[in-house]
């Protein structure tokens, strides 16, 4: 307990221990966002994430964006583990032909309103997987995709700014 | 004649056997090439000598040049530091081969993998389920590692046939394969009587995308780019494996200051995932502080990578031959310090999680992978070492480990703890290998060698932080992709995990699951 204490002073708020010009620009926008988030969706936006065929990378740097340094979850996003809990689903990877039918089922099980964001180039259109057997339908082929955000992976930074980019318009 | 030695002690074993070809197209490989009749036998004479799993069996369909398809099984041989791969020319009309999983177990999925993929029957093996082309949505008769396939043509769709557990009062429950938490999709079956767990199914192949058909045709340094997006904590690993085939093929030794900066990323990418998987571990039982610990150390450790070398997953920086980085003398430093801070912060971590009894006591003797299960089933790397099973490439093929003196951390339990102590204790060597590395890095030489280019295909490796990644690499004469076998340690490790876990309880999976953390995308290719 006093080793927690002890780490936990010493190293102060990590959320803001970014490089100065990124903090600023990340707190900025993530506060505009949650403003955004306020207007639309009452209090928070609860996002659903579902790999279909990912690197693992993507995955890693949505995980990152949870993480104490850029603290997603202050904004007013949480990803939940129910697809019944979510506003937004959220898409990674190339979509394989074994994944079709449980995305199309997790979509299904959301309540409405809804909708679908896309993240990293493989969610786009299969991205460097394109013209493989085992992909031949795009994500917003079988969902309705309102947001993609592109990078191969995205940036925890990037994740954060698209999302308000888009909560704006 | 090469290999003679391995030979008569085969000879010994099988006094009638007749070896059709020996070559040796490395110094680190030996191929033995064999008749249908012997094939099973010479293998399993080979697994016993050398004591070792079958690290990788794949077929190649070789019938427009050859008339044929050829299977190569692979084995190490760790005293000689050599590769040992047993061939065996299967003509089209006969299109099987003796099955070896009933006495080699570790050969089973492979088996699978070559009957789904190229139609090709091992004659014996009691289950032929489809690993990664899903019965419900792919028809029966494609096969679509054959070189004629061209679309599927459309055909019966089955259902897959779980394991049945069956007698009074089990019941099954069915997991994903979407799953809670931000992870790769696959599909859990849990048998249970009352808590206990009494078999786990795990049916993998979710995220199957086909890579090792699009490598084909693909130039090197495009697949090499596809590499890295095989499985995308492990980038490194993949293109360094990637590297080391495609370089064998061409000739080209690399030179020293390259060999170091690839030695050290490779550890980089071991120590943030280590981290990143003792914190999963920690979050798994609600321990978050240590977990939110672990994700500020693995975020530094990907931020000094993006400075490094401008990826924070190390994409993009191994080159065919090379690696493009500017060695300056203030990257390296900026390097030496941000790691030494990283060092800093992963001991408090280490001494959180070790003054926890509640927190050491639920991981102790939990999930455990007993050695000789280990052992039948192959599995390798972390997980392996964890087991008791020392084998680790950078100490059988050192390279400039040699130097450094690379120390094989194991453990003999083969629970979580285990496991935990494996990471904890390789994350700090990998501290220690990337500081010596640094340190010799600006006198080291910069030029290489080239020697004339291979016809054969060739076998790349790693020690990535799973355990090794292997890469079989045949190029054409126009210097196009023939064909890549891939095989990352997640394939071989998704059967532990289903014996780990037997007895406990189903809400100890995700304990028992992040201990392994093996890769989704990696063993579905
Ligand atoms: S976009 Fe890139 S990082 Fe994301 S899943 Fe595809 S290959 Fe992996």
């Amino acid at each position: 307990m006093y080793k927690i204490l002890k780490t936990r002073l010493l190293k102060k708020v990590m959320t803001r221990s970014l490089k100065p010009g990124q903090t600023s620009a990340l707190e900025s926008a993530g506060l505009e966002l949650k403003k955004e988030i306020r207007r639309k969706f009452g209090r928070s936006l609860h996002i659903r994430e579902v790999d279909t065929g990912s690197c693992g990378a993507c995955e890693s740097e949505i995980i990152a964006a949870n993480n104490p340094i850029y603290d997603i979850q202050r904004f007013g996003i949480n990803f939940v583990a129910s697809p019944r809990h979510a506003d937004a689903l959220m898409v990674t990877g190339p979509l394989s032909k074994n994944m079709e039918i449980a995305l199309k089922k997790t979509y299904e099980a959301m309540p409405e309103p809804k909708f679908v964001i896309t993240v990293g180039d493989c969610a786009l259109d299969g991205g460097l997987f394109k013209g493989s057997y085992y992909i031949d339908k795009k994500i917003n082929e079988v969902v309705p995709v309102v947001l993609h955000i592109p990078g191969c992976p995205p940036s925890p930074s990037t994740i954060i700014q698209a999302l308000l980019d888009f909560m704006k318009k | 004649m090469p290999g003679a030695e391995l030979i008569n002690i085969i000879n010994k074993k099988l006094p009638d056997f007749k070896v059709v070809a020996v070559t040796r197209p490395y110094p680190d490989e030996l191929v033995i090439q064999v008749k249908a009749e012997d094939f099973k036998k010479v293998c399993l004479a080979v697994h016993e000598h050398l004591s070792s799993s079958v690290m990788s069996f794949f077929a190649v369909d070789d019938r427009q040049q050859q008339g044929k398809f050829i299977l190569y099984c692979y084995f190490i041989n760790v005293p000689l530091h050599q590769w040992v791969a047993v061939r065996l020319d299967i003509s089209p009309a006969d299109p099987y081969f003796e099955a070896i999983s009933k006495d080699i177990y570790s050969a089973h999925l492979f088996e699978r993998e070559i009957w789904e993929m190229f139609g090709l029957e091992p004659k014996g093996n009691p289950d032929l389920r489809r690993l990664r082309l899903h019965d419900e949505v792919w028809p029966v008769g494609n096969y679509p590692l054959r070189k004629d396939f061209q679309t599927v043509t459309e055909g019966e769709k089955k259902d897959y046939k779980f394991t049945r557990v069956e007698g009074e009062g089990i019941f099954e429950v069915p997991v994903g394969p979407v799953h809670a938490g931000i992870i790769g999709p696959g599909h859990f079956r849990f048998s249970v009587a009352g808590e206990p767990i009494i078999n786990l199914e795990a049916r993998l192949g979710f995220t199957h995308r086909g890579v090792e058909k699009l490598f084909e045709g693909k130039s090197l340094p495009a697949g090499l780019q596809l590499a890295e997006c095989i499985s995308g904590e492990s980038a490194f690993a993949h293109s360094l494996a990637f590297c080391q085939a495609a370089e064998k093929i061409a000739g080209i030794t690399v030179d020293k200051k390259t060999a170091y900066w690839r030695s050290i990323l490779l550890e980089v990418e071991r120590m943030y995932n280590h981290v990143n998987d003792i914190g999963g571990i920690a979050l798994d039982v609600g321990f978050s502080f240590p977990a939110a610990l672990a994700a500020i150390i693995k975020e530094s450790i990907l931020q000094a990578n993006e400075k490094l070398t401008g990826n924070r997953y190390l994409k993009g920086v191994n080159k065919l031959g090379g690696i493009s980085l500017k060695m300056d003398q203030s990257r390296h430093e900026e390097l030496t310090t941000s790691l030494g801070r990283i060092r800093e912060d992963f001991a408090v971590l280490v001494n959180i999680l070790e003054e926890s009894v509640s927190f050491m006591d639920r991981v102790d003797g939990t999930g455990t992978l007993k050695k000789e299960i280990a052992e039948d089933l192959g599995v390798l790397g972390l997980a392996g070492r964890a087991s008791g099973i020392p084998i680790d490439l950078r100490k059988i093929f050192p390279g400039v480990y040699q130097e450094a003196g690379i120390k094989i951390i194991t453990a003999q339990t083969g629970d979580v703890l285990a496991r935990l102590k494996v990471r904890i204790e390789e994350f700090a060597e990998s501290g220690r290998l990337t500081a010596e590395f640094l340190s010799k890095i600006s006198t080291a030489e910069t030029t290489g060698s080239k020697s004339g280019p291979a016809v054969d295909g060739a076998l790349g490796y790693s020690e990535g932080w799973r355990g090794p990644v292997l890469y079989w690499l045949k190029t054409g004469t126009e210097g196009l992709i023939e064909r890549c076998k891939i095989v990352d340690p997640s394939f071989h490790n998704w059967p532990g995990l289903s014996y780990a876990v037997l007895g406990e309880i189903i809400p100890d999976f995700p304990l028992c699951n992040k201990s392994f953390d093996l890769s989704y995308s990696g063993s579905d290719l």
